[in-house]
């Protein structure tokens, strides 16, 4: 287990790992890593890996899980034994249980569904490397993910959280910045259509402090869905290339 | 394509003045602006816009003629998976062409087996009903020669090529005879086994390569020399 570190900032303001305060870690989305999926997407936060991988429209899988107008949405979030310091059992958790429902609401405003009744949209996402921010980075993967399987969608999704630490808002928490914080609040938004669709706060902010990180959020993701525009974009032209 | 014509991609959600797109719910409006929701080329021209999707899957059409695959049957049916998220469905009766509780073959199910591909129409599909295919016409039934390949749905317009040109390439090119279903299944019939397999690694060529342009040209050289290095 981490140590809760004594300071969150440095002399000169920085972040533990050397960010300012409305920095992002570095973000990477690879497009179409697996060949099995219909679509797929690789991305990383930093240290946070996620894969995603998505199946469908398909016949369902589980017949409980027809819906007569509208293709149902099936998200599965499981972090892998290894992503984390300690060994975490890979039976699902709550936490996972949760955070499925999560991010697939997070989707469910952008997927078109109504146009596929009666089948099912499948996405599994795997967290390899765990270092703060998957669930946000999971919501990124997915979306990138339905795209390359060229399920029609509104808009592209991405997501990014904001903390408070030492009493100030950073933008992507780490680790352990979200462990010994004193809020998290993660947000996704689709910035096409000027639409939020994850907003949770976890922990104490003032209206103020909701306002700005919110501010600072949307502005990160605009940044978050144009890098997952442009892989989209290279992963369509990598053969003009050639 | 013309030299003056301009070509970019374009992803989901972003905004585009499009005047022409294949069927389907790749153009959507939002607060009154047209909006793309799959990844796809948009090729604009002096004389029109037009808006190509690279990704993408199947969805049945009536009177669409596809290429199956049966995968299991019923009591008095076939179960076909037609590459999209429906599987269709073939009834006996419609296969040997009797009607709805006619005399029927002792053993209906030996006629058409797991694994076999057949070339059929649909009849019925909406939004509550799976697909309903016929083979009773012309040139439908069951596939008994050549070979049948499956490629990416979205990729079927570039394998035709305009007006027809890519696949009048592979003909002359390889003397085979193609029939590109628009669920994304290529029948070949060929003299012998080496053209085939020049025309399906031909295919492969053009699926992987489809957005690029000068290709009908490239796919011509490749299979004269394929031919060439395998002497037929």
């Amino acid at each position: 287990m981490k140590q809760r570190p004594e300071k969150f900032f440095d002399e000169h303001g920085n972040r533990l790992d050397g960010r300012q305060r409305d920095e992002m870690r570095p973000v990477d989305i690879n497009i179409g890593v697996l060949s099995n999926a219909d679509g797929s997407a690789l991305v990383s936060y930093g240290k946070t890996k996620v894969i995603a991988a998505v199946y469908g429209p398909r016949e369902p899988t589980w017949r409980y899980n027809v819906l007569p107008d509208r293709a149902s949405l099936y998200v599965r979030y499981h972090m892998a034994p290894f992503s984390t310091e300690e060994r975490k059992s890979p039976a699902p958790t709550r936490r996972e249980i949760e955070l499925s429902k999560v991010i697939r609401e997070s989707l469910e405003p952008v997927v078109m569904t109504e146009l596929f009744p009666r089948t099912a949209i499948e996405i599994y996402v795997e967290v390899l490397q765990s270092d703060g921010g998957t669930r946000t980075a999971s919501i990124t993967a997915a979306s990138a993910a339905l795209a390359d399987a060229g399920i029609p969608m509104r808009a592209l999704v991405g997501g990014v959280a904001i903390g408070k630490v030492d009493g100030v808002l950073v933008l992507d928490l780490n680790e352990v910045e979200d462990n010994f914080g004193e809020a998290d609040m993660p947000v996704a938004a689709a910035p096409d259509l000027g639409l939020i669709t994850l907003f949770q706060l976890n922990g104490v902010m003032t209206l103020d402090e909701l306002k700005e990180g919110t501010d600072m959020a949307l502005k990160a993701i605009e940044r978050i869905v144009e890098k997952e525009k442009q892989a989209l974009r290279e992963s369509a032209t990598e053969v003009e290339a050639l | 394509m013309t030299s003056e014509s301009k070509r970019y991609v374009v992803v989901p959600g972003e905004k585009v003045s499009v005047t022409k797109a294949p069927e389907g719910p790749y153009i959507y409006e939002f607060q009154g602006e047209k909006r793309v929701s799959v990844v796809g080329l948009v090729d604009s021209k002096p004389e029109e816009t037009s808006f190509i999707p690279i990704k993408g899957f199947y969805v049945p059409r009536e009177g669409d003629v596809i290429i199956g695959l049966v995968t299991s049957h019923g009591a008095s049916n076939w179960f076909v998976d037609i590459n999209s998220p429906y599987q269709a469905v073939l009834s006996i009766y419609d296969f040997f062409g009797v009607r709805q509780g006619g005399t029927l073959p002792d053993d209906p199910f030996n006629y058409l087996h797991v694994g076999d591909f057949i070339k059929a129409r649909i009849v019925t599909f909406d939004r509550i009903r799976n697909p309903i295919l016929t083979v009773q016409d012309k040139e439908l039934g069951r596939i008994v020669n050549g070979t049948v390949i499956t490629v990416k749905p979205a990729k079927v317009p570039r394998i035709i090529g305009r007006k027809g040109s890519m696949l009048e390439t592979l003909r002359q090119g390889t003397g085979c005879d193609f029939f590109v279903a628009v669920n994304g299944r290529i029948h070949i019939v060929c003299a012998n086994e080496a053209l085939q397999e020049i025309a399906v690694m031909a295919i492969e060529m053009i699926e992987s390569q489809s957005h690029t342009t000068g290709l009908t040209e490239r796919v011509k050289r490749f299979i004269e020399e394929e031919r060439k290095v395998r002497g037929v």
